[in-house]
């Protein structure tokens, strides 16, 4: 090929392109176009606004150049500079067998199917339960959060289920249901704890809430059925109670009742008693001093009140014994009353 | 010729970047880097980040991370030591250690996450066979458990509210898990850092057996709640039989035994004022039997008198010393 032709080519080519680009006066605006695009392109890539709950990690070709404060900063253009955001004051949360609805950060809950699998668990004493919780955190270091662990929040949540379960594998039905909970909490936030730091994930975790925790559905209600019974139980007591008191104090009440009532003989029955023999002791007095003559009176004066009282009276001489006179008594007595 | 200058000025300055562009390259601080030529690896893998210089279009860059990266199981269902069906979800932290043998044996992620796969899911497998269910589910050994007010000694004594017996705990297997398979994986350049139990759960066919026995279980504890409450109602109850019987009794005793004072002081006083000597006596006699006739005799009563009774022995006349005086 000689010089000839290429030229020949070379003005073709010129040619064809002159024909599809606009003549030389629009060519130059064209560059002027690209250069303010460039520039354009230059400013918006060189600066960047941090949140005031963040921080940024700046990094120059891959490699880590600062961490930056909140506010307005700039940086190299076009690639060159990476500045990354990373929400560190920023209180964080993970949900375990449920989820809160509207949340933006998509390791805060995860599907309904996995979160049913989530609270699944087994206990200490190899029963089931359900049991949801909450983790709080935070990133207290972004240099690790980005660059140690390629997935730190998922990476919590794994950690955060192991060490729930390991918790909860150590305890019995009874106290994770009911009594154990604060311990379950604690326990299991010093394990998070221990392993996050372990982990270098740069997350530092705050709390562990435990939220529902309800044996497996089919279980539900024999659970309620102990309460019940307990209820019932307590009802049952009080029933027999409220018997007793029924009874009871009434009872004490008659016992002194009558008690005192026979007290009230025995005084009565001393001082009659007393009284009688204190007139005995006056009239025995008089009576010795004239005793044929005391007794005589007393003897009169009684019959004297006795005799008008009787029915009749047959008053018979001592020379006619025997009981033949007696037997028409009654005739004799009626013929009198007509 | 003046005319193709431009021509030849941007052929030559898009040949130039594009040069330029291939003969650079930035490592990431998550990322180690190993050059291949014509897929062969040359020099010694790069690891610190920045932008770096290489030969165009002869050097490749394959990057290789140098995070911690995780191994999520999916979760499989195998028998342990005591036949009982679990789902057993695992959960691992590894990293690249020695990203040539990494690129040679594995080239990618990909291939390493199934290798894990199958290391870790058999040893897993392994491991849970040899072990019985609460091995697994439990860590510390001898952890006391609270225990529940609700529980009386009769359901402790049968196992109710403690803790299994176990001689390894949880992270003891996940250790012997971590072990073998640590070892195994070594020849692809990767080190695994630790691995954890994430899930274990009852099959789903096993379930409703265990379900069964946690009713029984609730149920049992219900009807002792019911039973208690009945028999301490009876206990009650008789309490108030017992105690009504009890006080009405010692009322009863002591009624008679103050009566039966009261009796006893009244004839002592009665006594000692009768029983001062014969005379006494006999007028006590005398004067009580007067005070008895007076309600002895009744206006119905026919009394018959003898004529020398002393009341009317008058009727036959006058004594014999009255007339004489």
């Amino acid at each position: 090929m000689s010089d000839h032709q290429m030229e020949d080519m070379a003005q073709k080519g010129m040619d064809h392109f002159r024909s599809i680009i606009p003549p030389s006066e629009s060519y130059k605006n064209l560059l002027y176009f690209a250069a303010i695009l460039l520039l354009i392109i230059f400013g918006w890539t060189s600066y960047y606004t941090v949140p005031s709950d963040s921080v940024a990690v700046v990094q120059r070709f891959g490699k880590y150049l600062k961490e930056v404060p909140p506010g307005l900063h700039f940086k190299f253009p076009l690639g060159m500079d990476k500045a990354t955001i990373v929400p560190t004051k920023r209180q964080l949360k993970q949900e375990f067998g449920f989820a809160t609805l509207g949340a933006k950060d998509f390791h805060q809950f995860s599907s309904p199917r996995e979160s049913e699998k989530e609270k699944q668990m087994v206990t200490g004493d190899l029963n089931a339960a359900l049991v949801e919780w909450v983790v709080q955190y935070r990133i207290s270091d972004p240099g690790k959060f980005l660059f140690e662990v390629r997935e730190p929040s998922e990476t919590l949540r794994y950690v955060s289920e192991s060490v729930m379960r390991e918790v909860v594998g150590d305890r019995t039905v009874d106290e994770v249901i009911t009594i154990g909970r604060q311990e379950i909490e604690s326990e299991a936030l010093t394990k998070m704890q221990e392993l996050s730091s372990k982990y270098n994930m740069g997350i530092s975790i705050d709390q562990v809430q435990l939220k529902n925790i309800n044996p497996p559905r089919p279980v539900q209600e024999s659970f309620n059925e102990v309460n019940q019974a307990q209820q019932e139980k307590e009802k049952l007591i009080n029933e027999a109670r409220r018997d007793y008191n029924k009874v009871i104090p009434l009872a004490e009440g008659e016992k002194d009742q009558r008690i005192r009532e026979a007290d009230g003989y025995r005084l009565k029955r001393i001082n009659e008693a007393e009284g009688d023999a204190a007139r005995f002791k006056s009239l025995l007095a008089e009576y010795t001093k004239a005793p044929e003559v005391t007794a005589r009176r007393i003897y009169i004066e009684t019959m004297e009140e006795v005799m008008p009282s009787l029915k009749s009276k047959i008053i018979m001489d001592g020379s006619s014994n025997g009981i033949l006179p007696l037997l028409n008594l009654d005739t004799q007595k009626n013929g009198a009353q007509k | 010729m003046k005319s193709i200058l431009p021509l030849i000025i941007v052929i030559a300055l898009a040949a130039g970047s594009i040069f330029l562009v291939n003969s650079v390259y930035t490592v990431n601080e998550v990322e180690q880097i190993i050059i291949t030529e014509f897929g062969k690896p040359v020099g010694n893998p790069i690891t610190e980040a920045g932008l770096k210089l290489k030969v165009p279009f002869i050097q490749e860059v394959n990057s290789i991370d140098k995070r911690i990266l995780e191994w999520d199981g999916s979760p499989s269902d195998m028998p342990t030591k005591d036949k009982l069906y679990i789902s057993v979800d695992l959960f691992a932290r590894w990293r690249i250690t020695d990203p040539l043998q990494y690129f040679l044996r594995l080239r990618d992620e990909r291939s390493a996450q199934s290798r894990l796969d199958d290391i870790l899911g058999s040893e897993t497998r392994n491991a849970v066979a040899k072990h019985e269910l609460i091995e697994i589910i439990r860590t510390t050994k001898d952890r006391v458990p609270l225990l529940d007010s609700l529980l009386t000694d009769e359901e402790k004594k049968l196992n109710m509210g403690s803790l299994m017996p176990i001689t390894k705990g949880r992270l003891l297997v996940e250790q012997e898990i971590f072990q073998a398979a640590s070892e195994k994986v070594l020849v692809f350049g990767i080190e695994l850092l630790d691995i954890r139990f994430k899930r274990i759960n009852y099959n789903e066919s096993v379930r409703p057996k265990i379900y069964e026995r946690m009713i029984s279980e609730r149920r049992q504890i219900a009807e002792r709640f019911l039973s208690e409450g009945n028999g301490e109602a009876a206990r009650i109850r008789g309490n108030r039989i017992r105690d009504l019987n009890k006080i009405q009794s010692e009322a009863y005793r002591q009624v008679e035994e103050i009566r039966g004072v009261a009796d006893a002081k009244a004839t002592e006083v009665y006594a000692s004022a009768y029983n001062q000597n014969a005379q006494s006596r006999a007028f006590y006699e005398f004067t009580r039997t007067m005070q008895a006739y007076k309600s002895l005799v009744s206006n119905n009563t026919t009394l018959v008198l003898p004529m020398d009774s002393d009341l009317f022995k008058f009727l036959k006349g006058l004594p014999a010393e009255t007339k004489a005086e």
